[in-house]
């Protein structure tokens, strides 16, 4: 075999090795390291470096190094002579300086070559793509101490590319890594603002009456809590604190002196009261909200398992989960306030009523994941304790923890049932 | 006199000589093994290297470059370097790179541990 033949089939089995690594895009600087070490070993030169090219700042960043110690800077900025190209036809207009100005890659070569003569370097190969300078190579002499020859600097050339190709995707991947952070800062701007929005009506809401304020907040958060204690997604938990907090919206259609009456309304205002779930939904259904059901949970927050809520009188598993969770949210959030007509009731009195009306009023699953969830927060198992930090510190004696533990035990084995079976009506 | 390391198959510890033993492919993997004992060796204060190529059939681009760092590696180090066992392919693509300029080469494993002594026996300056 021929010394030259030899040659050919070690740079095409060098072509295929940087195929190889130019593939590799998990670690890009790995990458380039191995490109570099290609080039070096197709031609037997010692010393070499891969520098890229940042368009936007007509910086050269080197990436990878082999031999010439520190004798060359980390990053190198490119004057503008060489930028713009021999004929300086750059933009002109500063929006992408350097993408159609360097044409002239001579005048890179003839740069960098002057920069680095006394660093060893020999040969400046300038990366393209594109027609868009991404970086440079500078090698060093070669080992065998013969100068480089015509066939050796197309061989640089012809590796170039490769290399100029691993650059420029990396390029793209990053610009695309960029929009995509952008595309979630924006997201995670306008969640946040429909989260405040979300908020103010909240508040709007519990303005209207006077008895409960905070209340829709509440329920957002026992909501919140409820779902997480029954394995929720993150997003869904979101989802369904933003119902908690909207349950209500469609009282804002009810007339202010039905809602804040001091005394037990009349049927007619009654009526009127309970079309508020379904003006919620009427209300919330054209919003584009970011998570599904809000607009469900409004409507179905007043129906009850044994069908005799309102406005459809639904069954058990026709409510949406989300509405069941709002439902006992709302009534955990009544139960366990002040209204001017009477006193908020004691824990005692709740575990009870719970107990009483697990699959009647309520859904047994959301009754155990609400008890669990006290549970645990009186225990000091969860930090931090949100929902005593909403019902006082005081207000979940420890003696009353057993009769809450009992009542987990026996929602969870239907025992609830049989008593209240038992107690029922003949 | 041989002193067999760990991984005897890797490399040999002979007093302040270590010979390191290529595999039958040098490539990325391999010659970054290579590098990292060869480095590891001076780090240690051993000042004459042997690299053994009996079982080494193909050396790609990139296993040439490593090899080149190693070679640079040990002249700043002031460590003399033999490349032993070179199949008449490998020792032809070496020339024609240059490497064979840089180090001793050697037939075997023997001649090159010898050669290395002859060289630290000369006194600095002759």
């Amino acid at each position: 075999m021929s010394d030259s033949t030899r040659m050919v089939l070690h740079a095409f089995a060098a072509l295929a090795d940087l195929g190889e690594e130019i593939a590799e895009t998990s670690d890009f600087e790995e990458m380039v390291r191995s490109a570099l070490h290609v080039v070096l070993g197709t031609m037997g030169i010692r010393r070499g470096a891969v520098a890229e090219f940042d368009r936007g700042t007509g910086v050269l960043r080197f990436v990878a190094s082999r031999g010439f110690g520190d004798t060359h800077p980390a990053e190198v900025n490119l004057p503008r002579k060489s930028r713009e190209g021999a004929n300086g036809n750059g933009n002109g207009d500063g929006s992408a300086p350097y993408a159609h100005a360097l044409q002239d890659y001579a005048l890179v070569e003839h740069e960098i070559h002057e920069r680095f003569h006394e660093a060893g370097v020999e040969v400046v190969t300038p990366l393209v793509v594109r027609g868009e300078l991404v970086g440079v190579i500078l090698l060093g002499g070669k080992a065998s101490g013969v100068a480089f020859t015509q066939e050796d600097r197309e061989l640089a050339r012809a590796l170039g590319r490769h290399v100029g190709v691993g650059l420029h995707n990396h390029r793209l991947l990053r610009e695309v890594e960029r929009r995509a952070e952008e595309n979630q800062k924006l997201y995670e701007t306008m969640k946040g603002s429909y989260k405040d929005t979300v908020r103010a009506f909240a508040a709007a809401i519990d303005c209207k009456d006077k008895y409960t304020q905070g209340h829709s907040e509440r329920v957002g958060k026992y909501s919140e809590i409820i779902a997480r204690e029954m394995g929720w997604g993150d997003e869904e938990v979101e989802a369904i604190a933003i119902g908690g907090y909207l349950h209500d919206v469609g009282k804002l259609v009810v007339d202010r002196d039905i809602i804040n009456a001091p005394y037990r309304i009349d049927a007619k205002q009654s009526s009127e009261l309970n079309r508020h779930p379904a003006a919620g939904y009427e209300i919330l259904r054209p919003i584009q909200h970011p998570f599904a059901d809000i607009p469900l949970m409004a409507r179905y927050h007043h129906e009850r398992p044994d069908g005799r809520g309102y406005p459809e009188g639904l069954k058990d598993e026709e409510i949406p989960p989300g509405a069941k969770i709002v439902s006992l949210a709302d009534s955990f959030d009544a139960m366990t306030t002040d209204r001017p007509y009477r006193r908020r009731r004691t824990f005692d009195e709740v575990v009870a009523d719970f107990r009483r009306n697990s699959g009647k009023q309520f859904s047994p699953q959301v009754v155990v994941a609400l008890c669990r969830a006290l549970l645990k927060e009186a225990r000091g198992e969860t930090r931090p304790r949100q929902m005593m930090r909403l019902l006082g510190r005081d207000y979940v004696p420890e003696h009353t923890l057993p009769a809450l533990e009992q009542l987990i035990a026996d929602l969870e084995s239907g025992a609830h049932l049989t008593t209240a079976q038992a107690s029922g009506p003949a | 006199m041989s002193e067999p390391l760990a991984e005897p198959t890797t490399a040999q510890a002979v007093v302040d000589v270590a010979v390191v033993y290529a595999g039958d492919y040098v490539n990325k993997m391999s010659g970054q093994r290579i590098e990292r004992e060869c480095l590891t060796r001076m780090e240690r204060g051993c000042r004459a290297l042997v690299i053994n190529f009996q079982d080494t059939e193909l050396v790609n681009s990139i296993g040439v470059s490593i090899l080149l760092g190693v070679i640079d590696a040990a002249e700043q180090s002031g460590t003399r370097l033999a490349f032993s066992n070179v199949s008449v392919h490998t020792l032809k693509l070496f020339e024609l790179l240059g490497l064979t300029r840089l180090v001793v080469l050697a037939d075997s494993e023997e001649a090159a541990l010898a050669t290395l002594e002859e060289f630290s026996a000369t006194p600095p300056g002759h």
